[in-house]
């Protein structure tokens, strides 16, 4: 057993440097929130924040293939489309490499689309190396996706799908997670509207977090795949739709979706209703956040 | 002696709120303004140029007859000021959020809103136990050393505290509302012993 550990690092350590090797670092940038690294391989390119040591890669784009949607959470995140086919509005917290707005925009073509982006270095990064460009239907806003968020329902705004993914690196903005947060996206809902976050599946975070959204939405869909440390959460003000629904906005939506590498028609089925965590864990409130301490439990 | 220790026990104190004070705040802002590196910018902006107030009306009040009770009294308006911070801030906020539309301006006029009025009464405090204390000239380089160094010993331990632990045990406005009882209490406890020691004096 002693032996084995070191040679299961070594193998581990091996293949992590392989991959590393491969990719050429080809833009390093340190700006006001992050440090942002753009790799390279001769497949993939690919944007990374670097908060502290480790490593995460936020977008990546098929080289050969820009459609394809490389990461199985980007993917999922696709699954909003079963509650809300047709959507007119959208709302994006987090911009990344901007693959996800770039291909919502290409697949409904008089879909209006609002990113929101608190860091202005990867906005030009984005533009610069993932090809995304903002047009009349693609706008992006550099602030605090919380700000954006009460100013549009200050003005009465409203968006059929709401997409939350700002969550890069290794920290969490706290006050993007908190019950108060839910309930202005929530107000920004229309009336058959539907809210997808990108969240936690693994931290000690997660009952902390899927609490948070059974005090806001009540019923929620939970939707995890083993293949990715991920889950996205499918939100909606009403009753969840039935599972029939899910299937027949699927199969309209499959063909379309290939190109994008999004299997849609095996998403209906895994959509779950089932509370599978603690509900005696607190829900996160402006008053009570401490969703980066959390996190390590 | 006991006037020495209880003098920098509430120097201590008033370190401690201040910081514990200065890192709710970004907790307090971060729902109206965000937490963009402008927001600390604005936080840390107004507790500066409040304690700068605070340390020249401290200065100022230690002219007048100063003593123990005077002292405590200190501790007794800041616990009063600060504990309406606890009912005030989402109204103030909100207005400040509704008039002004950048958020570094809306950040920093919301900071001012909040937390002027307690951090120049808790900066107050240190040079008014300077005075205190100090009973010669020779001494009084150590003495206003000692005291920094207490104060600024208590500051670091509030920031810590909150921002390691009491987030994760307490609601902000629960945080909050409990330095505003300690201040309370301190001042309370340095009123009474005053009422003695003052006289004796």
């Amino acid at each position: 057993m002693l032996r084995r550990v070191p040679l299961a690092f070594a193998v581990l350590l091996g293949v992590a440097m392989c991959a590393d090797a491969a990719a050429e670092v080809i833009h390093r940038e340190r700006s006001l929130y992050q440090t942002i690294l753009i790799t390279k391989t001769d497949r993939r390119l690919c944007m990374q924040f670097s908060v502290r040591a480790k490593r995460r890669s936020q977008s990546c784009m098929d080289v050969r293939d820009p459609q394809r949607l490389l990461f199985t959470y980007t993917r999922m995140t696709m699954a909003a489309l079963l509650v809300k086919p047709d959507p007119a509005r959208v709302l994006i917290a987090g911009l990344g490499g901007g693959t996800l707005p770039t291909a919502l925009a290409e697949l409904l073509p008089d879909v209006h689309i609002d990113v929101v982006e608190i860091d202005p270095a990867v906005y030009a990064a984005a533009q610069q190396y993932f090809g995304f460009a903002a047009s009349d239907r693609v706008k992006v806003h550099v602030g605090d996706a919380r700000v954006f968020v009460k100013r549009a329902g200050a003005r009465g705004e409203s968006y059929d799908i709401v997409i939350l993914d700002a969550f890069g690196g290794d920290y969490i903005p706290e006050h993007l997670m908190t019950a108060e947060f839910l309930e202005e996206s929530r107000a920004l809902l229309g009336p058959d509207a539907v809210l997808a976050a990108n969240t936690f599946a693994t931290s000690g975070l997660y009952d902390h977090e899927s609490e948070t959204y059974r005090a806001v939405f009540g019923m929620f869909f939970n939707f995890r795949l083993l293949e990715s440390d991920n889950r996205v959460v499918i939100a909606m003000n009403g009753p969840p739709p039935p599972k029939r629904v899910l299937r027949a906005n699927a199969a309209a939506w499959a063909k379309r979706l290939r190109p994008y590498g999004v299997p849609i028609k095996e998403y209906p089925d895994r959509l779950s209703l089932a509370i599978d965590w603690d509900t005696a864990k607190r829900p996160l409130t402006d008053q009570y956040a401490p969703a980066n301490l959390l996190q390590g439990d | 002696m006991p006037r020495i220790l209880l003098v920098n026990l509430l120097a201590f104190g008033g370190g401690f709120s201040i910081m514990s004070l200065e890192l709710l705040g970004g907790r307090i802002l971060a729902p109206w303004f965000g937490s963009s590196i402008y927001v600390w910018g604005s936080i840390i902006t107004v507790f500066m140029l409040a304690l700068a107030a605070g340390y020249l009306i401290g200065g100022t009040l230690s002219l007048r007859s100063p003593t123990l009770g005077k002292f405590g009294a200190l501790f007794v308006i800041g616990a009063l000021i600060l504990y309406p911070t606890v009912l005030l801030a989402e109204p103030t906020m909100q207005w400040v959020f509704a008039r002004i539309e950048d958020p570094r301006y809306g950040s920093l006029a919301a900071s001012l809103a909040l937390f002027v009025a307690p951090t120049v009464v808790l900066g107050s405090i240190s040079p008014y136990a300077v005075r205190l204390l100090v009973r010669s000239r020779e001494e009084s380089g150590r003495v206003a050393g000692t005291l920094y160094f207490v104060s600024t010993l208590g500051s670091a331990l509030g920031t810590l505290g909150t921002s390691f632990y009491f987030v994760l045990w307490f609601e902000v406005d629960t945080i909050v509302t409990t330095l505003a009882a300690m201040l309370l209490a301190m001042g309370l406890v340095a009123a009474a012993v005053g009422r003695f020691d003052d006289n004796a004096a």
